[in-house]
């Protein structure tokens, strides 16, 4: 078998015993559920009636900006998962074996894309029972939620740097989440930039989430219009933007975190 | 040796050692966790490093496994160097550290199948082998539960099986009976031993001097990172003064009478503790020695508090190798692992 195929399945191999502990532990996957259910459910009915955004029904609006919030959100335990591993000394049984030196990366990041992929479901069931619509085709739709996972598993990258940085579990749950507050907030996940002042509407605008927001609207028809939407570049092409976002961080962050791996050490 | 697992020493050289350690440093900010090591393992034998707490034992293995980069010096398995091609050194060795690191969600069996898969032995021969070793470890029957409800002892079998899973030629086991039951140490010892019959060279660390005698071909006492001696288990101890005739007296007036007594059994000068009411003396044949002076102090009317012949331990080596006990340099150093 070639180094492609050996990293493949190794990986797998990872993965499936990374999904085994969803498995037994289930209370892990019903909590990681509630979160978001509750997430539309408050900012639907909430926020939904206090906020305003001309030309657009806000419930339809927000949706993109939560789903998204939750992928980076979630996305965020891999951290979690690689510094347990890490604390636990299952790393160093890992890096002692002459399995491929991604694979338990490449695992963590595909049990924990596949785990983000549920949660989507069940906020989009969600969604659907509040009045979210997809209102442009089939094609379009898929596309969105493609991009949405793409997202997520960039993030996941970051998030494993992170994890084998700290190397502890306690740090890891609050170092992989506290930079994902200013991240997602000021972006116009919730808001419209346009009502920010000039400044923080231009931190905002060139925000890559606020890119993955906008193109899951324009993809799915959830668009404010005008100046609404956002302004200059980012406004116009936010799917090339967002791709170029997504190439972006994996190219930087994959290479990191695997060299990370390689010098990994749990003490 | 009876218990010796190898029939010895090749009597043929072999071209390369299965473990070779030159001049080997590392540091940890000031301290020399190991400081200048140097070791060879002929293929096939068993080498015991010995040494108390914070000696450079764990160190030393986890660089030869690959884990750690030291920071000068050469380690190397079979000719082929740890830190130049780590990827190869893999392919050979088998690790138990010193903390059992077993999937906890994972059921005994899934650990070791997943273990096999890594190592690219298939998923047929991965799971022959996962059940093959369980058998041996006495985990039949608990394979098939998740591993968090595993004791301590049972935990580490599972670890120690994890190392035999690709029957690699170099093995490398942590204190392996720490925290073992007397009858699964036996166990370990009789599935080690048979793979060290046929071939298999073994590196294992222990802080006990019995169990390094029962099992090396070679010993190793390791002290704050350099080796202070080594040598094969009978030379070591004919250095210590073997096994020791421990007297304890209930009237300290006799102390006198017992040093004198037990100077005509033993094969050297008998060393009195008048606190602790002993005397203690170096024999060479345990059974006669005791029965010798056992049958003198009855004639002599002492009233025996405790006699024993004691195999020399690690303290006693320390003294008599460095003139001081052996007890950890530093504190705290030690990861808190789970
Ligand atoms: N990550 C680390 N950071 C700082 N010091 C360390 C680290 N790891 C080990 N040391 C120090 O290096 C020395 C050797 O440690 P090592 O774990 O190799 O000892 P050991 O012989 O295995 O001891 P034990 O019998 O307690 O397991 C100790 O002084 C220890 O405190
Ligand atoms: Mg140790």
């Amino acid at each position: 078998m070639s180094a492609l195929g050996y990293a493949a399945v190794d990986g797998w191999v990872v993965t499936k015993r990374n999904l085994t502990k969803i498995k037994r532990l289930p209370d892990l996957l019903i909590f990681s559920t509630i979160q978001p259910i509750m997430f539309v459910l408050l900012f639907a009915y909430v926020f939904g009636g206090a906020i305003k955004i001309e030309g657009v029904n806000y419930r339809e609006y927000l949706m993109a900006g939560i789903f998204t919030q939750t992928v980076a959100f979630g996305a965020a335990i891999t951290s979690i998962g690689l510094a347990d591993d890490l604390q636990k000394g299952v790393i160093d049984r890992f890096r002692s074996l002459p399995m491929s030196r991604s694979a338990v990366l490449v695992g963590r990041t595909t049990s924990d894309l596949l785990n983000n992929g549920l949660v989507v479901i069940v906020m989009s069931i969600c969604g659907l029972l509040v009045g979210w619509r997809i209102h442009t085709d089939v094609a379009r739709g898929i596309a969105g939620f493609a991009l949405l996972f793409a997202f997520g598993y960039a993030m996941s990258w970051i998030s494993a740097t992170i994890g084998l940085s700290v190397k502890s579990v306690e740090v890891a749950q609050s170092a992989g989440f506290i930079w994902l507050f200013p991240l997602t907030f000021l972006s116009n996940a919730f808001i419209s930039t346009d009502q920010l002042t000039p400044w923080l509407q231009k931190v905002a605008d060139w925000n890559p989430i606020s890119s993955i927001v906008l193109a899951l609207r324009d993809l799915w028809g959830n668009s404010a219009q005008g100046a609404m939407r956002g302004h200059g570049f980012p406004a116009e092409h936010p799917i090339e933007l967002s791709v170029l976002w997504i190439l972006a961080i994996l190219a930087v962050f994959l290479p990191l975190s695997i060299a990370k791996y390689r010098r990994a050490a749990s003490r | 040796m009876a218990g010796k697992l190898s029939g010895g020493r090749p009597t043929l050289a072999a071209v390369t050692a299965a473990i070779e350690v030159e001049r080997l440093v590392k540091l940890y900010h000031d301290v020399h966790a190991l400081d200048g090591l140097d070791l060879e393992v002929p293929e096939g034998t068993v080498l015991g490093l010995l040494g108390p707490n914070g000696a450079g034992k764990t160190t030393c293995v986890r660089i030869l496994a690959t884990l750690l980069k030291p920071d000068s010096g050469r380690a190397a398995i079979r000719g082929v160097d740890v830190a130049r091609h780590p990827q190869e050194v893999r392919r050979m060795i088998g690790l138990s550290g010193q903390y059992a690191a077993v999937d906890e969600y994972l059921t005994g069996f899934e650990n070791l199948v997943m273990i096999g898969r890594l190592y690219h032995l298939g998923r047929k021969e991965s799971r022959a082998r996962a059940a093959d070793l369980l058998e041996r470890f006495d985990l039949t029957g608990a394979a098939n539960r998740p591993t968090k409800t595993y004791s301590g002892g049972m935990r580490r079998r599972l670890d120690l099986a994890g190392a035999l899973v690709a029957r690699p030629p170099v093995i490398f086991l942590d204190e392996p009976t720490t925290g073992l039951d007397p009858h699964s140490r036996l166990g370990l010892w009789d599935t080690i031993g048979d793979r060290v019959r046929q071939g298999v060279t073994l590196l294992l660390t222990t802080q006990y001097m019995e169990e390094a005698d029962q099992l090396a071909d070679d010993i190793v006492v390791l002290d704050r990172g350099v080796a202070i001696a080594r040598g094969t288990p009978d030379e070591l101890k004919g250095r210590i003064g073997g096994e020791r005739l421990e007297v304890a007296v209930v009237r300290r007036d006799d102390l006198a009478a017992v040093a004198s007594i037990l100077k005509g059994v033993g094969t050297g000068e008998p060393t009195v503790d008048q606190e602790g009411r002993r005397v203690a003396v170096p024999v060479a044949d345990r059974v006669a020695a005791l029965t010798e002076a056992v049958r003198q102090l009855d004639a002599a009317d002492v009233e025996l508090a405790d006699i024993e012949v004691r195999r020399p331990t690690l303290d006693d080596v320390f003294l008599q190798l460095t003139g001081h006990a052996a007890t950890e340099e530093t504190t705290g150093g030690e990861g808190g692992k789970a």
